[in-house]
């Protein structure tokens, strides 16, 4: 039966809605648009090629990863990218709401659509995607924004071994930092001088020491590319030392330093760089903000805050403009920027570019065999300890988004049953893999949530006055207004308490009525809080994967999750959240 | 990295070298150029008796001041605070806390021909404006910047 493609497609549109598992890679393909085959069939460019990825989180295999339905955007960056989600973001980038684009872009419908789409992700299928794109595009570079050695059980147990030597083999040329100094300064050192020598190259620009201010890395590179010289620069994540361990770090020192970063594009200017672009783990409304202060920069291709932008946001500054681009997470996307140059005597000039997001559908690429081996490899050692079963869960289990997802709450939960506690406090990282209703939540799916270096779980006597101190201090980092005092982390989570927070108030009026148990908590009087992931020396605990596979061995079956939401003032018609 | 410059500094004894550039806002500060004016501005408790008694109250702000601060301190008990005067005939640099105990937190006299560029590593109490005050030609020129310090995790 011949089949048109507008009926072929409604035949699709029925079978999704239906639930079936659209797991033919042609059936998929001829709804991304273009036909069967032609989802990632890119034509070339130009003659200056960028491929990047970033936060993948040691996601070395396919998963499945929601995204926000709370991403707020306060004053300036109110209804502007990043802060859109869900039907807001469709809209502002004319994506058909049901296809597999809406599916990778936003959280609408997630369950059912990640049934129908399958898995993202994993290294295997990015390597041949990756390796497709560099056949078309010869002399391409290929960009890591770092936070590439953390989030898995594998990387944690073999200290970023396993990414290491995943990212040597994608191919990687050059990467930037942020969750790797969490493996402490020296593993850092060894991994940049023995494992990448000749190979990778990991810059920064932004990472000093502390005494007299030496640079800690190389700050930037100079390339050629068909004829056409491109300077990479560096930009390791600012706030490293405050929003993670400092004693990790203790001789090294941060900051956003935007006038060393000027200085840095001048200097590749100065030696003949015709396109400069900065390798960013700044967080994208930090990036925003630098683009219109440091002039000379082609673009950012950014990372940390996770944000899955599906075309770049034009800044226009004394200098010209800069494209900034964030790539999403978790190996769910790739990035292809092209950029034509003119070629010969005194040229050099930028007449064009083309920006497109890929998803990496595992459905829709076959495994690298050579990937697939090493993956294989790294797995074998821990393979019965990954896939024990905790439990099933009935609901879908998430965490990104500003405030409480389903999975923190499932962990706040266990705290406050398996710590006796009051309160409980679980951190607003932006990483972890989702649980769709009905999977079974493996040890390798809580490591997803947990595997630090500092996992330890703590039970800690506050008084309401502290409570309100912490809170308020997490809520600046995130509501600030000014960019550069956000350090890219979502809200703390909180569970057993309930609370009011107005992102739009100064520092100290956001958070209010706070309650336990329907009563205000009590000036003076202390309660007893757990936490984990605390960034002090010389903190001791549990690890918080054995406290929470200790509660899912128990409960064997986790009922959805009632998600303790703080009641939000002033945010009503934000297109960063829907309800 | 100069490891050679690091290891010979290690030897002659940094403590004493760096220490030197240290000035604490939240101990009483011994003023390094003691001198008349010193002891009352040191001894301040706010802002605005501070800036008076360093005969800054009508201190305007300039662009010409780069003061570089961290927007938010990596250990809020060494904050490193540096100030370059591009004005001309820069006679004093001096250096404020707003929100410390005791606000200022140094002062540093040019003798003629001195580069007025300064740095210094300060301690916060708290979240504050850092604020730097500089003399020249008989007038005082200000600017200033928020250091935030915070409890620190919770980051991405």
């Amino acid at each position: 039966m011949a089949m048109h493609r507008r009926e072929f497609l409604q035949v699709l549109a029925a079978a999704a809605a239906a639930g079936f598992a659209l797991d033919s890679p042609d059936l998929l393909a001829a709804q991304g648009g273009g036909g069967a085959g032609k989802f990632y069939d890119l034509p070339r460019f130009g003659n200056v090629s960028l491929l990047h990825f970033t936060d993948c989180h040691a996601q070395l295999s396919p998963i499945y990863f929601r995204e926000p339905s709370v991403n707020l955007g306060l004053g300036a960056a109110l209804g502007k990218a990043p802060h859109l989600v869900g039907e807001h973001l469709l809209k502002a980038f004319r994506i058909k709401p049901g296809t597999a684009e809406a599916h990778a872009f936003t959280y609408l419908d997630f369950a059912q659509a990640a049934k129908t789409y399958g898995k993202i992700g994993g290294f295997a299928h990015l390597a041949t995607l990756v390796k497709q794109l560099r056949a078309s595009r010869p002399g391409s570079l290929l960009l890591d924004g770092g936070d590439t050695w953390q989030g898995s059980a594998t990387a944690l147990w073999s200290r970023g071994q396993d990414m290491v030597d995943a990212s040597k083999l994608l191919g990687v040329d050059i990467m930037t930092g942020h969750w790797e100094f969490t493996l402490g300064h020296q593993r850092v050192e060894e991994i940049v001088a023995k494992d990448f020598a000749g190979k990778i190259e990991f810059l920064a620009q932004n990472v000093k020491t502390s005494d007299f201010g030496d640079p800690v890395f190389k700050p930037y590179t100079l390339r050629e590319m068909n004829g056409v010289p491109v300077a990479i620069i560096g930009q390791a994540f600012p706030y490293t030392p405050i929003a993670n361990p400092r004693w990790m770090v203790p001789e090294w020192t941060f900051g956003i330093q935007e006038e060393e970063m000027q200085k840095v594009v001048d200097e590749a200017r100065a030696k003949g760089a015709q396109v400069v672009v900065v390798l960013s783990h700044n967080g994208m409304d930090v990036d925003l903000k630098m683009a219109t202060r440091v002039t000379g920069i082609d673009a950012i291709l950014g990372g940390h805050t996770h944000d899955g932008v599906p075309a770049p946001s034009i800044v226009k500054n004394s200098g010209g403009q800069t494209l900034v681009i964030n790539s999403g997470s978790n190996g769910k996307f790739l990035s292809v920027l092209d950029f034509d140059v003119s070629v010969g005597k005194g040229t050099g000039k930028i007449q064009g570019y083309r920006y497109k997001l890929l998803p990496v559908f595992a459905n829709l690429l076959q495994a690298d065999p050579a990937m697939a081996a090493h993956i294989e490899k790294v797995r074998a050692p821990y393979q019965d300890k990954l896939a024990e079963k905790l439990a099933v869960s009935e609901g879908l289990l998430y965490r990104r988004g500003n405030f409480n997802g389903s999975w923190d709450q499932l962990i706040l939960d266990a705290m406050l049953e398996v710590k006796g506690a009051d309160i409980a406090f679980s951190p607003g990282f932006r990483w972890g893999t989702t649980i769709l209703p009905g999977q079974t939540i493996t040890m390798e799916h809580l490591m997803d949530q947990t595997a630090i270096t500092y996992p330890w779980s703590t039970l800690t006597e506050m008084s309401a006055e502290t409570i309100k101190t912490i809170l308020e201090d997490v809520g600046d980092n995130l509501f600030n207004p000014d960019p550069y005092y956000q350090q890219g982390g979502d809200m703390v989570r909180v569970g057993g308490m309930t609370y009011t927070c107005d992102p739009n108030a100064r520092m100290g009026s956001r958070i209010n009525d706070m309650r336990l148990n329907g009563k205000p908590l009590e000036a003076g009087k202390t309660y007893k809080v757990a936490g984990w992931a605390p960034v002090a020396e010389g903190a001791k605990g549990e690890p918080i994967w054995d406290v929470v596979a200790r509660y899912l061995r128990d409960k064997k079956t986790i009922a959805p999750r009632k998600l303790n939401m703080p009641k939000l003032v002033g945010m009503a018609g934000n297109p960063g959240m829907q309800v | 990295m100069n490891v050679t410059r690091r290891n010979i500094l290690k030897h002659l004894g940094t403590g004493g070298a760096l220490a030197a550039l240290v000035v604490s806002g939240l101990m009483r500060p011994i003023a390094a150029f003691a001198g008349q004016w010193s002891k009352p501005s040191f001894e301040s408790k706010d802002m605005a008796a501070a800036m008076k008694n360093l005969d800054a109250a009508a201190a305007v702000d300039s662009k010409d001041i780069v003061l570089t601060a961290p927007a938010i301190a990596e250990n809020g008990a060494v904050v490193p605070v540096s100030v370059v005067s591009n004005i001309p005939n820069t006679t004093r640099i001096s250096i404020l806390v707003e929100k410390n105990p005791f606000p200022l937190a140094g002062s540093f006299e040019m003798t003629e021909g001195a580069l007025p560029d300064v740095g210094v590593r300060l301690k916060f109490s708290q979240t504050s404006n850092v604020r730097a005050v500089v003399f020249a030609g008989g007038k005082a020129y200000m600017t200033q910047k928020e250091v935030k310090v915070t409890a620190g995790g919770c980051g991405g």
